[in-house]
């Protein structure tokens, strides 16, 4: 049927139904972080529920989570994901003018900077669980503590391990500014694991506290 | 676009068994994971369907012990969570799968290999279910399939009460499943916001994509939160979290509320695509633009809003404040005008056309006639005090088949006869049609109406027996009595099916005279759907071409 493709006489001139600014790549991607939200969302409503509900009581959150502003300690790690967000956006943007180098660069620098807070955590849990003995058997707060900070950080495991494949790509040649787009998309999906952190320690280290 | 055969090419080599199973197996192509999914929609059809006929038959006299009290446990909460999840998702965005790029003038969905997984997840998630039936026993050597309703509900499931792995199954299968259901509902939104062909405006687009846009939004936001309650009741039983164990603190109610939160969202997301098919249907067959389609598109956003705000209905019974109770009273039945809306809007088509019966809108009308009566009774339960008196009880049981199996069902089985021309390019037998929809729609209202009586009458649902004095014998005799000529109706629809797959009528493109572009290409369309990408000026670009003297554009 060619029909379908000739304009009939008279007829207004289809405007292009598609909005310019979003392409299948992008809106996928705010979908995926859509639903994520709704999944994070419904996590802390949960621990905000049931905040100071423990009926065993101790361990409390103000005993168990140390928030002083000492290396290794979270505030310290939190820092260095909140600012592998700005490590991040620089590299997208030297990818964007070509600079290959200069993107693999800050690249790596958003990896180690995510990294950081990964071992941090791996610290900070194994304070808690082989030094304190406090688990997510333990009481009301540690099933929420462990579940809702653990599902963090999976997000941000799965986030250092795609961030680290297109790293892997550079050093291999094969990153160009072509992929600009694609990196792009990843970094929102950074941005979004550092924004939700935001949430996250809010609600666990202050709210909670 | 490799291959450039079209179907029935003379030089088309045929396929070995092997090969054609590979090619549905590694296939990423839209259509033919749209017929996999209904395909194995129907077949778990089939297994609810069994599962139902056994509950019935337990229940047809008072005191009967053909089931035991657990085995009837496990069977209703295997045929409540199949007809959700295993039937009614599969299906709906099996039809999504298939028709949303065609009418949309696409040739695939945004994410093809994503749409593939989606399918297997859905696939291997309704197969985990039913491997608990063997599986479940576990170490412990108890549990069979779950039965702990399709709900679920807290401390039940916990692992003091649910021993052996019954419940483990019960997550996990439902949990990859509606990973599943999830991707496919990103890859659908994606699709129809980005993938929309020339003069395509969203002012534009058949009611049947904007249905599924909105349901595929519903899918985006309330299956997560299910997920994750999923996940912490997984946590419970496996690592010994406390998020639902009452004895460590944990909220049941918060469990409920978890749960509904994604519950009414959900049986919405399984309405909205009844919606969706009837509205392409009534108008073809009324020889009528569908009315009101402004409106149409209005309703569907607000319902779409409004359902995400009426969970607590589900609660009525808990005692929670009163405030609470009537805030989300006025919101149930705020719910009630955009559906409403809807009803008057397909009738108001009907209305003065030129209606022909055939088996698709035959089946639409007993949808608007059966969906009608669920929502009022939906309408009697939103009003606390009465709900506080029939809540669990077969009144409500009767209310949400009405909806779902009247609503969703009957819309499928309309689908079906409208679309099966154009996946497999031959009629399905019209006698055939006319008779399962008279068996079914007798054999339907014949369970399920007497329901609303043993309901009043004080039956609760899920309990196994009942004594003989207390004056449901008749109403669950007559119920189960129904049962058999539903199975005769389906019986029909099953022999329909093979009988026209076989020796069916060639259907040719466009067999209804409709007017959305799906009907424009072949049938079965080919591979690549369209040979050129459409342009469309009206919602009807068929009409426009059939009709040069008097197109749409004209006049939208
Ligand atoms: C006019 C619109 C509707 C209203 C006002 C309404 C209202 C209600 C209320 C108040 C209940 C709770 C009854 C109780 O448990 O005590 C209920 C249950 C239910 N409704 Fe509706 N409903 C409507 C439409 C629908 C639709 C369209 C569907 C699905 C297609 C649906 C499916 C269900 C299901 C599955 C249940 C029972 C769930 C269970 O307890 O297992 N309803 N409805
Ligand atoms: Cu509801």
């Amino acid at each position: 049927m060619s029909t379908l493709n000739a304009q009939p006489v008279g007829a207004p001139t289809p405007p292009d139904a598609l909005p310019q600014t979003l392409n299948s790549g992008k809106c996928g991607m705010l979908c995926l972080i859509a639903s994520e939200i709704t999944f994070f969302g419904t996590l802390l409503a949960v621990y905000l529920f049931y905040i100071g509900k423990d009926p065993v009581g101790t361990p409390t959150p103000a005993e168990m989570l140390d928030v002083s502003v000492a290396p290794l300690k979270v505030v310290f790690n939190s820092i260095f994901l909140l600012t592998s967000s700005i490590w991040i956006t620089l590299a997208v943007r030297q990818l964007a003018r070509g600079n290959i180098k200069a993107f693999a660069v800050w690249w790596l620098l958003t990896i180690l900077f995510g990294l950081e807070f990964l071992v941090g955590t791996g610290f900070e849990w194994y304070g808690l669980i082989a030094e304190q003995g406090f688990t997510i058997r333990t009481n009301l707060f540690g099933s929420g503590f462990y579940t809702v900070v653990g599902f963090h950080a999976a997000h941000v495991t799965i986030g250092l391990f795609l961030l680290s494949l297109v790293f892997v790509l550079t050093c291999l040649g094969k990153m160009h500014q072509r992929h600009t787009e694609k990196v792009e998309l990843l970094s929102w999906y950074w941005h979004f694991v550092d924004g939700i952190w935001i949430v996250v320690f809010t609600i666990v280290y202050i709210i909670g506290h | 676009m490799t291959t450039l055969d079209h179907p029935g090419n003379p030089t088309r080599i045929k396929p070995t068994f092997l090969g054609r199973m590979h090619e549905w197996i590694a296939t990423a192509d839209h259509k033919k994971l749209g017929v996999m999914y209904v395909t194995t929609g129907l077949i778990f059809f089939l297994i609810g369907g069994l599962e139902a006929t056994m509950m019935r038959w337990q229940l047809a006299v008072p005191g009967s012990t053909l089931l035991s009290p657990s085995d009837f446990n496990r069977l209703f909460t295997m045929h409540g969570t199949t007809m959700v999840f295993l039937v009614g998702m599969p299906i709906l965005l099996g039809v999504a799968n298939y028709f949303v790029p065609l009418q949309i003038g696409a040739r695939d969905l945004a994410f093809p290999r994503l749409n593939a997984f989606g399918f297997w997840l859905f696939f291997f998630g309704g197969l985990l279910l039913y491997f608990s039936y063997f599986g479940a026993q576990g170490l412990y050597g108890m549990g069979s399939a779950p039965d702990v309703g399709w709900f679920a509900y807290a401390p039940l499931t916990e692992r003091t009460y649910s021993r052996g792995h019954s419940t483990d199954y019960w997550i996990l299968g439902l949990l990859v499943s509606s990973f599943g259901s999830i991707a496919t509902g990103i890859n659908l939104i994606t699709t129809i916001l980005t993938m929309r062909c020339r003069g395509m405006t969203l002012m534009k687009m058949p009611l049947l994509v904007w249905l599924m846009l909105i349901d595929a939004v519903l899918i985006m936001i309330a299956m997560p939160p299910l997920a994750a309650a999923q996940v912490m009741l997984l946590f419970d039983r496996l690592l010994g979290a406390h998020f639902f164990d009452v004895q460590g603190g944990g909220s049941a109610i918060l469990w409920q509320n978890l749960f509904w939160f994604f519950g009414h969202p959900e049986v919405y997301i399984l309405i909205l695509p009844a919606f969706a098919y009837v509205s392409e249907i009534i108008p073809v067959f009324c020889r009528k633009v569908i009315f009101g389609y402004p409106l149409m598109v209005a309703a569907t956003v607000s319902i779409g809003f409004i359902s995400l705000g009426v969970w607590v209905h589900h609660l009525f019974a808990l005692g929670l404040s009163p405030m609470v109770n009537t805030i989300f009273m006025g919101s149930t039945m705020l719910i009630a005008i955009p559906t409403g809306i809807k009803m008057f809007n397909w009738v108001g088509t009907m209305v003065g056309g030129k209606i022909r019966f055939d088996t698709p809108m035959l089946f639409s009308t007993g949808f608007l006639a059966l969906f009608l009566i669920g929502g009022l009774t939906g309408i009697m339960l939103s009003v606390v005090p009465f709900d506080w008196q029939v809540s669990d009880s077969y009144f409500v049981v009767g209310h949400f088949h009405y909806v779902l199996f009247g609503g969703l069902v009957f819309s499928i089985f309309a689908a079906i006869y409208y679309w099966f021309p154009k996946v497999t390019g031959r009629m399905m037998n019209e006698a055939l049609g006319k008779w399962q929809f008279w068996l079914l729609f007798l054999g339907f209202n014949l369970t399920f109406g007497p329901m609303h009586v043993s309901g009043m009458l004080g039956m609760p649902r899920r309990i196994y027996t009942y004594h003989a004095d207390r004056g449901w014998d008749l109403w669950n005799l007559l119920s189960s009595i129904g049962v058999l000529v539903q199975i005769a109706g389906v019986a029909f629809f099953v022999w329909n099916v093979i009988h026209s797959l076989r020796k069916g009528r060639e259907a040719g493109a466009d067999p209804w005279d409709a007017w959305t572009l799906e009907w424009s290409t072949a049938s079965p369309p080919p591979d690549y759907n369209f040979e050129e990408i459409p342009e469309v000026y009206s919602r009807r670009p068929l009409w426009d071409i059939k009709h040069p003297d008097d197109p749409d554009w004209k006049y939208e």
